[in-house]
């Protein structure tokens, strides 16, 4: 079975002979805590998430809302860790062989686990791509090319700041897919229309051949079925954390219906999704 | 501004990419980087322009008044009883402060870059009030970001801002301090790209901030070198100036790196001690990491979540430091000591009482560390202490820790 930047290309390909895009959920990792969030990961595949972007906890989210902060802090508070983010990848790894899990974060809690053992780490325990919001191409040696020469995706992020002119640059050295951030903005706030997201995702079309999936500011399934119809993925964050936060009992505790209640709201992205080109 | 630096100088850094060794670079998401790259080609263009020159100086002479002057403190060198000791007066600058020394810097070039619209971080107000006096000045809609605590801490300045026409955004996460507001400063200007300038209060951030930052603050140890050759006919021995991001450290410290008989100390803010783990001693307690732009000395924990500062000084409340000073850190060159808030304050009272100056609580731990070599020195050794910012935001904060304390 194909592991990394393969397991990426692998679900891309699969998901153009079904002729639809692929969805692909945020959640942080160990929220609320470290067992919920297991499950939470294990029934994403059957709710019909394609893909996992799993963030990983830090104190200091710099592209980040107050969803996704407050889903870091709740995390750290139950004690997640870089290490322990890693142990539930390869949990997930254990039954599901398919679904392309891609590392989100920051790079300091990477850089203090050491790159070279981080990139080790986390192709041993079945993730296949890294997303590291504050790596710009002017920071590619320290992590993304030692990742790319280990087969571990690197995956950039495209903004709309991001004009012809730098595109190349941003393309240049990432593997997997291409992440266009819809609104600039941090995450959770606006949302882009769909017209500025088709014009943006032909923009990026016709600079690069590996799939575009959009993110940032998609709430609704009907949000996620106008992305699915011009991108090849829809990436939804937010919502789904505030899914997860809707949940939690008072003190931010996971209870009964943390995990079914989660997995029902993903359901419905997922049909959203699967309906867009119907 | 600085001349330029000769080959293996230490004043050339930083490399084209913002490097000091292995220390600042460009670490932001992507959707800064485009505006990061056009304050970095505006201010190098800048640089080079004699007319942007003289409208810097224009403004340092007119408007803040520099130069301050360079005041030998007298009372206490006779209360410490060694070195001389003299006092780099940049709390006489317009707002208080040597923060208006940069801000002016950054307002003229966003001004010439055509923006209207100016965000600041700020910790201690004292930046905040810098950049809303720029911003009225220029005409320009200013907005700041500080803390929830510090807003309580340093009210006075937060009065002084909106009176400026400022709007101040209280910042509640993480530990509501200087960390926080410029992770909110950054999250705003991500927002804004097309219309908003950040003016960054220290030399700190992604470059070219924390050249940038030093360039415009170098007017301080410049005049220190000229005034000091004035004064005594040669150049000090030793400078010491307290360090929350660094800049005044840096502005003091930069002409002076080549001249390697000049000791530099900076002073940290140590907090309860640093033992507690409750300080803000980035280099003396911290280890290189990735925060704010740039790759630095930093507090945090075994897994590179970033620590809670703490100190009593709201502008030096800050669990990093410029990517300059820790390169300089490591090279040895400086030497970096910390100060608690007990004897930071013991130094507010000292000074006020014997030099009839209330000086800020950052500059309090400079003068902290200077009380402690002082004595020890001979007579003819020079001391330039950085006497960055007066006390008046302080004033109500501290009252009642000296009356506790009996030192009033
Ligand atoms: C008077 C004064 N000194 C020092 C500082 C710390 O900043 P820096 O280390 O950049 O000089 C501040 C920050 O608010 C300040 O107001």
């Amino acid at each position: 079975m194909k592991a990394g930047v393969g397991r990426i290309d692998a679900k891309f390909a699969a998901l153009k002979d079904e002729g639809r895009a692929g969805l692909g959920v945020f959640i942080t990792a160990g929220d609320p805590d470290a067992r919920t969030s297991a499950a939470i990961l294990k029934g994403l595949p059957g709710a019909g998430a394609d893909m996992v972007e799993f963030g990983m906890p830090f104190t200091d989210p710099m592209a980040d809302g107050p969803a996704i902060q407050e889903a870091s802090q709740r995390a750290l508070k139950a004690g997640m860790t870089l290490k322990g983010t890693l142990a539930l990848v390869r949990g997930f790894r254990q039954d599901d062989k398919t679904t392309p899990i891609i590392l989100m974060g920051y790079y300091n809690p990477i850089y203090a686990y050491g790159v070279d053992a981080f990139i080790s780490d986390a192709l041993d325990a079945g993730a296949d791509g890294l997303i590291v919001v504050d790596l710009p191409p002017e920071e590619d040696d320290e992590l993304c090319i030692p990742a790319l020469k280990r087969g571990l995706g690197f995956i950039r992020l495209a903004t709309p700041t991001t004009d012809d002119k730098r595109l190349p640059k941003v393309l240049t050295n990432t593997a997997g897919f291409v992440y266009y951030v819809s609104i600039a903005g941090i995450t959770g706030t606006a949302s882009a229309s769909s017209d500025m997201i088709t014009g943006a995702v032909e923009r990026l079309k016709r600079h690069t051949d590996l799939p575009v999936c959009v993110g940032f500011g998609i709430k609704t399934p009907d949000q996620a079925a106008d992305v699915a119809r011009v991108a090849d993925g829809a990436i939804v964050g937010t919502a789904v954390v505030n899914a997860i936060k809707d949940s939690l009992d008072g003190d931010g505790s996971a209870t009964d219906s943390t995990v079914s209640d989660t997995l029902a709201f993903v359901k419905t992205l997922a049909d959203g999704v699967r309906g867009a080109r119907a | 501004m600085a001349s330029p630096a000769p080959a293996n100088s230490l004043r050339s850094g930083p490399d084209e990419n913002g490097h000091f060794g292995i220390f600042g670079g460009r670490y932001v998401a992507e959707t800064l980087m485009p505006l990061i790259l056009d304050v970095d080609a505006a201010y190098k263009a800048a640089k080079l322009d004699p007319e942007f020159q003289r409208e810097f100086e224009y403004y340092q002479k007119h408007y803040i008044g520099r130069p301050s002057p360079l005041y030998f403190a007298e009372r206490l060198t006779d209360h410490f009883g060694g070195a001389k000791i003299y006092f780099k007066r940049d709390e006489l600058n317009h707002t208080g402060a040597h923060k208006i020394n940069n801000v002016m810097g950054q307002a003229l070039l966003a001004r010439r870059m055509g923006k209207t619209k100016v965000i600041a971080e700020t910790g201690a107000g004292q930046h905040g009030v810098a950049t809303a006096t720029a911003c009225a000045l220029f005409g320009m809609e200013c907005e700041v970001f500080m803390g929830a605590e510090d807003v309580q801490r340093q009210k006075p300045n937060v009065d002084r801002m909106r009176l400026l026409g400022a709007k101040v955004h209280p910042v509640t996460s993480g530990s509501s301090t200087l960390k926080d507001a410029m992770n909110e400063a950054l999250r705003y200007w991500v927002s804004k790209p097309d219309t908003h300038f950040y003016i960054i209060g220290t030399v700190a951030g992604p470059h070219p901030y924390p050249a940038m930052v030093r360039d415009f603050q170098s007017v301080i140890g410049i005049e220190t070198k000229a005034q000091m050759m004035e004064a005594e006919g040669r150049l000090p021995d030793t400078l010491v100036a307290a360090i929350g991001g660094g800049s005044n450290a840096m502005g003091l410290f930069h002409p002076f790196l080549d001249d390697t008989d000049v000791a530099l100390i900076g002073v940290e803010a140590g907090g309860y001690g640093i033992e507690t783990d409750k300080h803000a001693a980035s280099l003396t307690g911290g280890r290189p990491g990735v925060l704010h732009g740039n790759r630095t000395y930093l507090l945090q924990d075994e897994d590179g979540q970033i620590t809670e500062a703490h100190s009593i000084s709201a502008g030096l409340d800050y669990p990093g430091i410029g990517p300059e000073h820790s390169w300089l850190h490591e090279l040895g060159r400086v030497e970096y000591v910390a100060v608690t808030d007990d004897e930071a304050l013991e130094s507010f009272a000292l000074c006020t009482r014997k030099e009839g100056i209330i000086p800020a609580l950052e500059p309090s731990h400079a003068l902290a560390h200077v009380g402690k070599i002082a004595g020890g020195l001979p007579k003819d050794h020079l001391i330039v202490m950085n006497l960055c910012g007066r006390g008046d935001k302080d004033v109500d904060a501290v009252i009642p820790k000296l009356e506790a304390k009996g030192l009033l």
